[in-house]
């Protein structure tokens, strides 16, 4: 072949895919202009602070609180340029592996950690630093049923369908929950993370509170053996994202993601009956209910706390606090110094105080004022060589 | 002065060893090295693995890394099976398609869409395994689940292959996506073997009244074959590692089940799916680890059969130039 030829077929190949992208990319941008609403803050960076003091803290861990702690890392690096705080949202078991090897200097995580891990990390305290909850979404479109009409559940109604027993959506059990809607004669699809996750230990924690059954045979984790995966169709998904579009794309399926997931999606959200016997939707307001039903100061040497199922008359019942894990004597970690760890005393802090009031915008609720009080002990109780870093 | 040098030097370079030399062997042993570390590393992280489930590890089908109560039950069949099948239907698919644009690009196609073409081909390759993930999931998921599943199950549906309900997420579409990303690999080596068949082979059968398509048959592809089989464990070797796109398609579901409609799981993608889950349970992180090796395992004893086939080919006549 000559070569004048060869330039002019390249020439030609060049043309064509510039075209064929430009159609494409023409096409995508006017058929998504109206579903724009995508979380600013997963996309902003920290900018390095050129003071002479800089201190870099650098944690990692679960992807749910992820949005609120990176948009705090930005704000507070506002505040005080020469702190840079970065956030790796990893998982939470990568979080807490992480923490565990000291590999950075402070993990996250939305389940709360067992006795054995704890043992695994002499030292190792738990904070909590926000709440959020886990929404039930599904995709009836296909068969009338519009994403915005409320399907009603019960804990016992999602076991069964997680478990395979319950198979159809006009199944009696569902049926007698919503008598005013028509459900089809369709399969239901179950679909849950395919990776571990604190979603899925929240949804599951929750399950068990509710069904004896679900808690002697599959229990709670970050990744448990889904009984409808042998028995009847389940799918697994990758993250929150990969459930939501997963529902969003299937029909006939039912699946659980954290609420900003499904806020804004394509999915039908359905209400959950809670321990007062009322059917509850997640909003910022009903989780907040979740979390402030439990009085009391909470012992700030134990801030693992279970909020799933929780009383009151519009309290959702698939909530969960999530994690800050942090040693609390700071001098253990070789990477810490005495500067680094008062910054990151101050940063939790503020996260915990002025930090809360960014929680609502990305659909977190904010600490109650009894969690507030204990993280406030559990702070200033932290030590770095045995003496305090935050002083009242 | 130069002439005199130059036959001097090159008469050296074959007996003693030079730096040129040395670059290369240190080269060629840190291969091995690495290999050996890797192969090592495998064998010490699944070692608590191989000792608590031994040989039950590889015909187990139950999936349970945190039970309510007791230690992890780990079995590694379902996610074999995964494997092997989604393999079998991508070389399935993509086999006969890699040839025929081989042959097509090499034999028939004209000159002025042969550079557009392989050029396109090659575009395939370079698009990054989670894009392929996306477009799967998003496109090409509805796509089998509205037109082509339904169509199988209408007219074979009473093959077990193709029962049970068709969601779009399965064995068979990982098996598709699989197929649309080894086509490069396998196509374009295949192009360069048919490429090289000497033009008196070619000659030689059109002189006896061969048609095309006779001469490719008879004469092309025989002596190309040896090539062809190097092409198509290449691009096993890469459908049976590949991770991201298959985990976002397959399903993700430890079950072992006829209907390529079902969802499963294969190797790579539960070790992509659980690795950061496995924070205080050394026997789930030691399976994780023992999978790998059961990979490492397939991909040795795929390639090795590979080249078992290729000797065997070579002796029965065909050509030395290639593999």
């Amino acid at each position: 072949m000559s070569n004048q030829n060869t330039k002019r077929n390249v020439g030609l190949v060049v043309l064509l895919i510039i075209i064929i992208a430009a159609t494409a990319g023409g096409y995508s941008y006017y058929a998504n202009i109206g579903n724009t609403n995508t979380t600013q803050s997963m996309t902003e960076t920290t900018s390095t602070a050129t003071s002479n003091e800089a201190v870099s803290i650098l944690g990692a861990g679960a992807t749910f609180p992820a949005p609120l702690i990176q948009k705090w890392t930005v704000e507070y690096n506002t505040l005080y340029p020469w702190i840079t705080i970065n956030y790796n949202p990893i998982g939470s078991g990568g979080g807490i592996q992480q923490i565990t090897q000291k590999t950075v200097d402070f993990g996250a995580s939305d389940a709360p950690l067992s006795d054995a891990q704890l043992q695994n990390a002499t030292g190792l305290t738990l904070m909590p630093e926000t709440l959020g909850g886990v929404a039930i979404a599904y995709n009836l479109q296909p068969y009338g049923i519009a994403n915005t009409t409320v399907i009603k559940f019960t804990g016992d109604v999602l076991a069964g369908i997680y478990m395979g027993r319950i198979t159809q959506w006009n199944d009696p059990a569902i049926q007698a929950l919503n008598p005013n809607l028509q459900l089809p004669k369709a399969t239901i699809t179950a679909v849950h993370r395919s990776d571990g996750s604190g979603t899925t230990y929240a949804f599951t924690d929750y399950l068990s509170a509710v069904n004896s059954d679900w808690k002697s045979t599959v229990g709670r984790s970050t990744s448990v053996a889904w009984p409808v995966d042998k028995t009847a169709t389940g799918i697994g998904a990758k993250g929150n994202a990969g459930v939501a579009g997963t529902v969003a794309n299937t029909p006939g399926s039912i699946g659980y993601v954290d609420v900003i997931y499904a806020a804004g999606k394509s999915l039908g959200i359905g209400a959950v009956k809670n321990a007062a016997g009322n059917f509850v939707v997640p909003s910022l307001q009903t989780i907040a209910n979740a979390a402030a039903s439990a009085t009391g100061t909470p012992d700030p040497k134990d801030l693992r706390l279970h909020i799933v199922n929780a009383a009151g008359d519009q309290s959702y019942p698939i909530a969960t606090y999530t994690y800050i894990l942090l040693y609390k004597e700071m001098s253990n970690q070789p990477s810490m110094t005495k500067s680094k760890a008062e910054a990151l005393a101050k940063f939790l802090w503020w996260a915990i105080h002025d930090g809360q009031k960014y929680a609502p915008d990305l659909i977190y609720a904010p600490l109650p004022q009894n969690i507030v009080s204990a993280d406030e002990q559990l702070l200033t109780s932290l030590t770095y060589q045995g003496q305090a870093l935050i002083t009242r | 002065m130069q002439r005199h040098t130059l036959p001097r030097r090159a008469g050296k370079k074959s007996r003693r060893p030079d730096l040129f030399w040395a670059l290369l062997s240190v080269a060629a042993v840190v291969i091995l090295i690495i290999t050996a570390i890797n192969l090592y590393a495998l064998i010490n992280g699944s070692a608590a693995s191989l000792r608590y489930f031994g040989l039950g590890f590889l015909v187990g089908t139950d999936w349970v890394p945190n039970p309510p109560e007791g230690p992890p039950l780990l079995g590694a069949l379902p996610a074999i099976y995964g494997s092997v099948v989604t393999t079998l239907i991508a070389l399935l698919l993509a086999v006969p398609i890699s040839l025929g644009v081989a042959l097509f690009q090499a034999e028939l196609s004209p000159r002025r869409l042969r550079t557009p073409s392989i050029f396109l081909i090659e575009l395939l390759a370079a698009v990054p395994s989670v894009v392929y993930g996306l477009w799967g999931l998003f496109v090409l998921v509805p796509f089998m689940r509205d037109h082509v599943n339904t169509q199988l199950k209408t007219w074979l549906g009473f093959l077990p292959l193709f029962s049970g309900p068709t969601n779009g997420l399965g064995m068979l579409t990982a098996g598709v996506i699989l197929a649309i990303m080894i086509i490069p690999y396998g196509s374009s080596v295949m192009r360069e073997v048919i490429a090289v068949v000497p033009r008196s082979q070619r000659e030689g059968s059109l002189a006896l009244g061969a048609t095309r398509w006779e001469m490719i048959r008879t004469s092309v592809i025989p002596y190309a074959r040896t090539g062809i089989i190097a092409a198509i464990v290449l691009a096993l070797g890469r459908a049976i590692g590949e991770t991201m796109a298959v985990t976002m398609v397959i399903g993700n579901v430890a079950r072992i089940s006829p209907s390529l409609f079902l969802p499963a799981e294969t190797i790579p993608s539960v070790i992509a799916n659980e690795f950061t889950e496995v924070a205080g349970n050394d026997l789930y992180l030691s399976a994780l680890f023992e999978l790998g090796l059961i990979l490492f395992a397939i991909a040795f004893l795929m390639n090795l059969a590979g080249r078992i086939l290729i000797t065997r080919l070579r002796f029965t006549g065909g050509s030395d130039r290639i593999a």
